[in-house]
């Protein structure tokens, strides 16, 4: 191949890449701001915890782990979930509450998976899944079938032992997974220099026998390809790997409003943000590759209508049958899974 | 004559593990000095020799988050078998008993298994006093999604061990110190007991007496003097799965003798014990002739010393009392009866 078409090759490749990201980074957009405008009709009746602001991690970890990879997430994993599936389907019929969702409506948006994905759990105590996360890798590990573990979480989660303890162990046993410390310098409403007695979260896991990465960005592709070295860095070591990435929590902890005038934080600092949205980023991208407008309209249109569809879907489907009250508390021999 | 083997309750629990590890190479067993040279009270001798490091495992000093990895393993196709040398050690685990490991499967929608199981040690006596002595077995059976099984003697042990390491869902197996000592036969082939129904350890026909772990032993001691002292007839069950709870074997008893004794090897305020009663008063209720009276440990937090210690921990004589005083009868003249203790171990058989 000559040099030439060798770029071109790379340049086409580069193209149908961030394609995929603006897709799903739309999705999920597209997917909350429905939520915010119908949750007052009071139909999704649960706690919303939105994702918005931090949809280019979910999507850039996600698409560097690939189909394969298993993810673990929290109470907020609603950008993990579509990310990862791109189903909004069961994304709207579960947080409808309704029988044609496949977790029948018993988890709703804070406990959302989907294991046939490789979206294996979510939790809403923080830093519990961490471990959880662990014990996978360790199947894994002992399987030798190559899979690559990454669990979500925040700067909240680092508070807990179960964070520090699950480092420990996944350096001690040398696990295949990969921490993903989502930073938004808050949990709930309490700032993180309210809440670490110590200045740097990086500094500290680096005394452990785990592979550090860290990044500031809104751009997918730069979280691609870091978590693509973080993959690397798993399989060529043979040690875990803690990425560290900051973003901006655009809502209040939970609901579907912005809470800038509660005095936690300012809306200076939102703003600084949102000028590197990292929806918008990746549109003026696609741009600059040369797509079209008119194109990446009729993407958006397409997105759209299937959201649309979902939802309408979802509002018409029956709610679950009473008899799942009480199935799968346990496993029974009888019961297929 | 076919030789009938005996082994103690310990060494059922161990042959149990081995001969399941043989079995199926996704069990693996992990928990803080299960390799190390004293093995859990020898209940883990020869499986790191025999099935390796990879699988038989020490772990950090950190309960809850190797519950956690525990779980994950599980529904990732292990069966991951956790030690603990104290239930109050257990309790550090809570969160993800109580938080994930219960309801991982129904937060699936049956998508996933938990094959889990937390074998965890009751200690008592020479003063382990207030955090080396709990049985904690209705906390856990409070829980929906935890199967909770305590058992009593050697047979028991090895086949509701097995059948615990086969189930599909999360169980907790209570073991008691002092019944590691006890020598009963076993069979030596593999079997399961289902984790389903309690045992009669002693039929009776005028009071029915229901008890978990030791106090099985208090119970089975208390019916032998009252059969020599009053020819009074003791039914004792064992409850030995307190979750899920099914009170078929105590119902039929409590309506066959009309009488109804819990002896919980725990305290009584909102425990297993409260459970009984309240079946046995909503199933029996017509039947009884004398209110469901409960023995267990007193409401103190366990001491240290033996003289307390001794007043901490309900006993046969107890139970002895209890029934005469539901009876009717005089009070038995018990001074030159043998009774258990730290020092005069029960052995067997039962």
């Amino acid at each position: 191949m000559k040099n030439q078409d060798f770029l071109i090759k790379i340049l086409d490749n580069n193209k149908i890449l961030n394609l995929e990201f603006y897709k799903k980074l739309f999705l999920i957009r597209r997917s909350e701001e429905k939520i915010i405008e119908l949750y007052p009709e009071n139909e999704m009746r649960m706690p919303m915890h939105m994702s918005m602001g931090g949809e280019a991690i979910a999507v850039g970890v996600c698409h560097a782990l690939g189909i394969k990879g298993q993810v673990f997430g929290s109470y907020r994993s609603h950008a993990i979930y579509l990310a990862k599936t791109q189903d909004t389907n069961n994304f709207f019929a579960e947080i409808y509450g309704k029988t044609t969702s496949s977790l029948k409506g018993k988890c709703g948006s804070m406990h959302l998976c989907a294991p046939d994905f490789g979206f294996m759990g979510a939790s809403a105590i923080v830093a519990s899944i961490i471990p959880v996360a662990c014990g996978t890798a360790f199947a894994n590990k002992r399987k030798n079938n190559g899979k690559i573990v990454s669990v979500f979480f925040g700067d909240g989660a680092v508070d807990e032992g179960n964070f520090w303890e699950s480092l420990n162990v996944a350096s001690l046993m040398k696990l295949p997974i990969l921490f993903v410390c989502e930073d938004n310098a808050l949990a709930v409403h309490t700032p993180r220099h309210q809440r670490q007695g110590y200045d740097s979260i990086v500094s500290i896991v680096s005394k452990f026998n785990c592979n550090v990465l860290e990044e500031s960005t809104t751009d997918t592709e730069v979280i691609y390809r870091k978590t693509c070295q973080a993959i690397e860095l798993i399989r060529t070591t043979q040690m875990p790997c803690f990425l560290y990435l900051r973003y901006y929590r655009y809502l209040e902890h939970v609901g579907t409003k912005e809470d800038f005038d509660a005095g936690y934080r300012s809306k200076e600092e939102f703003e600084k943000w949102h000028k590197k949205d990292p929806v918008n980023l990746q549109r003026k991208k696609l741009l600059r590759f040369g797509i079209e407008e008119e194109q990446i309209r009729k993407l958006e249109v397409e997105i759209e209508g299937r959201i649309e569809n979902s939802i309408r879907l979802a509002q018409k489907a029956p709610f679950t049958e009473i008899s799942e009250l009480h199935r799968d508390v346990f496993y029974e021999e009888n019961k297929k899974d | 004559m076919k030789k009938i083997r005996k082994i103690s309750y310990c060494q059922a629990l161990n042959e149990a593990m081995r001969q399941e590890m043989e079995r199926d190479p996704n069990i693996f067993v992990y928990g803080l000095g299960v390799p190390d040279h004293k093995r859990v009270f020898t209940t883990t001798a020869g499986l790191v020799e025999k099935f390796g490091k990879e699988r038989c495992f020490d772990t950090p000093l950190s309960e809850d988050t190797m519950t956690g990895f525990g779980l994950g393993a599980a529904i990732s196709g292990m069966r991951p078998i956790h030690i603990h040398m104290r239930v109050d050690f257990l309790l550090l685990a809570v969160n993800q008993l109580a938080n994930m490991v219960s309801n991982y499967r129904y937060a699936t929608a049956g998508k996933l298994r938990v094959p889990l199981l937390i074998r965890a040690v009751v200690g008592r006596g020479r003063g382990q006093s207030f955090q080396h002595s709990k049985t904690m077995h209705s906390i856990f059976a409070h829980i929906p999604g935890l199967k909770v099984v305590l058992p009593t003697t050697p047979r028991d042990a090895k086949g509701l061990l097995i059948a615990a390491i086969r189930d599909e869902n999360p169980v907790i197996f209570i073991e008691h110190r002092w019944l590691y000592f006890a020598v009963d036969e076993v069979p030596e082939l593999p079997y399961t007991i289902p984790l389903e129904e309690a045992n009669i350890l002693r039929s009776g026909r005028d009071v029915t007496v229901v008890a978990t772990s030791w106090m099985n032993v208090e119970a089975l001691k208390a019916a032998q003097v009252l059969e020599r002292k009053h020819k009074i007839s003791v039914e004792v069950i064992d409850a030995r799965i307190v979750a899920p709870f099914n009170d078929k074997l105590i119902v039929h008893s409590v309506n066959k003798t009309g009488h109804c004794i819990v002896a919980d090897n725990d305290w009584l305020d909102c425990g297993f014990s409260a459970e009984v009663a309240a079946r046995v008063s909503e199933k029996c209720f017509s039947q009884l002739k004398s209110p469901v009276q409960r023995i267990g440990f007193a409401p103190t937090p366990c001491p240290c010393t033996k003289s307390l210690e001794n007043c901490f921990y309900p006993n046969a004589i107890d139970i002895i009392k209890t029934i005469e005083s539901k009876l009717n009868l005089e009070e038995a003249d018990l001074s030159n009866e043998d009774f258990y203790g730290f020092e005069n171990k029960f052995n067997g058989p039962f």
